[in-house]
């Protein structure tokens, strides 16, 4: 029973992602074309307000329902990986037109295929972490 | 209850999209979409081979639920709550797509010239699935996150890393989008 919240976020966030058509390979490939404003505003603002909503939980101290302090895990610097991982990503991003959330819920709209790209996602997962000493971080 | 059908404008969605990594920054977890790879990697016994994969995935069940939900809401968005409106993109989006050989622009939400089995049944299909998500794993996970854990919740925390992989992300994105989609299609 302690699942069934997140199972509820996970369908409010899939009818979101779908009804927003962020899930759209076209609305991607618009994105990274600025044709159109629309993931822009998707995006910008959601980060506007979860960086005001961030700093006033903090703010006023809110605890999460746990009990516990809000602790946001603090991002590795690693600059080199954030750009050459970030560029690798973006360009699997653009082709596939998914990045992983919207992999998962186009499965759920009955996109099958969308079972190699994540498998294949997976798979290079994998191969990150059999190569991850050896790459530059 | 027309508005529900119809698609929503970003204003909605983006504020939407906060609620949801609110929600679970309230339950004591973060929004990290890319996390479950390494965790399907760790389940498949991955944790043999690289010491990356060793740890204790069973923590990670939350975050396998919110994928079965969002497949749960993915299903239920197209099935119940949407009424079929093709997608309002930029004509000269329609236009450059269409010179590169796509139909039916914006008709469904994936370009069938993709996604079809009549597109995956071929080598050049099957490749073109294949290298877009090792790219997308690989990439994630060398970022160290991806749109959800970077560009929404790390952007939000003012985490200079992921303003750097989010800068990343539209490298590589613009680099296919106007130089190698062309050439692939």
């Amino acid at each position: 029973m302690k699942f069934l919240k997140f199972l509820f976020v996970g369908i409010f966030f899939g009818i979101v992602l779908v009804k927003s058509e962020a899930v759209s390979w076209y609305r991607i490939f618009e994105m990274f074309k600025f044709q159109s404003f629309h993931m822009y505003g998707i995006i910008g603002s959601a980060v506007v307000l979860g960086a005001l909503s961030l700093w006033l939980i903090r703010r006023l101290n809110v605890k999460s329902t746990e009990g516990q302090t809000i602790q946001l895990p603090e991002k590795e610097k690693n600059y080199t990986a954030n750009i050459i991982g970030g560029a690798i990503f973006g360009l699997g991003w653009a082709l596939a037109g998914a990045c992983p959330g919207p992999m998962y819920i186009l499965l759920g709209t009955g996109v099958f295929s969308m079972l190699i790209v994540i498998a294949a996602a997976t798979l290079g997962t994998f191969v990150y972490g059999l190569l991850k000493g050896k790459l530059p971080h | 209850m027309d508005f529900i059908l119809k698609p929503w404008p970003w204003y909605v969605s983006g504020p939407l999209i906060t609620l949801t990594m609110l929600i679970l920054v309230l339950f004591g977890k973060t929004f990290g979409m890319s996390s479950n790879l390494r965790t399907f990697c760790a389940i498949g016994g991955a944790g043999k081979y690289a010491d990356f994969f060793k740890f204790d995935w069973k923590a990670q069940r939350w975050n396998l639920t919110v994928v079965l939900g969002a497949i749960i809401g993915g299903f239920i968005a197209v099935h119940f709550l949407s009424d079929g409106s093709p997608i309002q993109l930029n004509p000269e989006t329609v236009s450059d797509l269409n010179s590169l050989g796509f139909e039916n622009v914006g008709a469904s939400l994936l370009p069938s010239e993709i996604y079809s089995w009549d597109s995956i049944l071929t080598l050049k299909g099957i490749s073109i699935l294949t290298i877009a998500g090792f790219l997308v794993g690989f990439g994630t996970r060398y970022a160290g996150g991806c749109t959800s854990g970077h560009a929404i919740t790390g952007l939000s925390n003012l985490q200079l890393p992921s303003l750097i992989a989010v800068v990343g992300f539209f490298i590589g994105g613009i680099i296919m989008t106007y130089f190698l989609i062309p050439l692939i299609f």
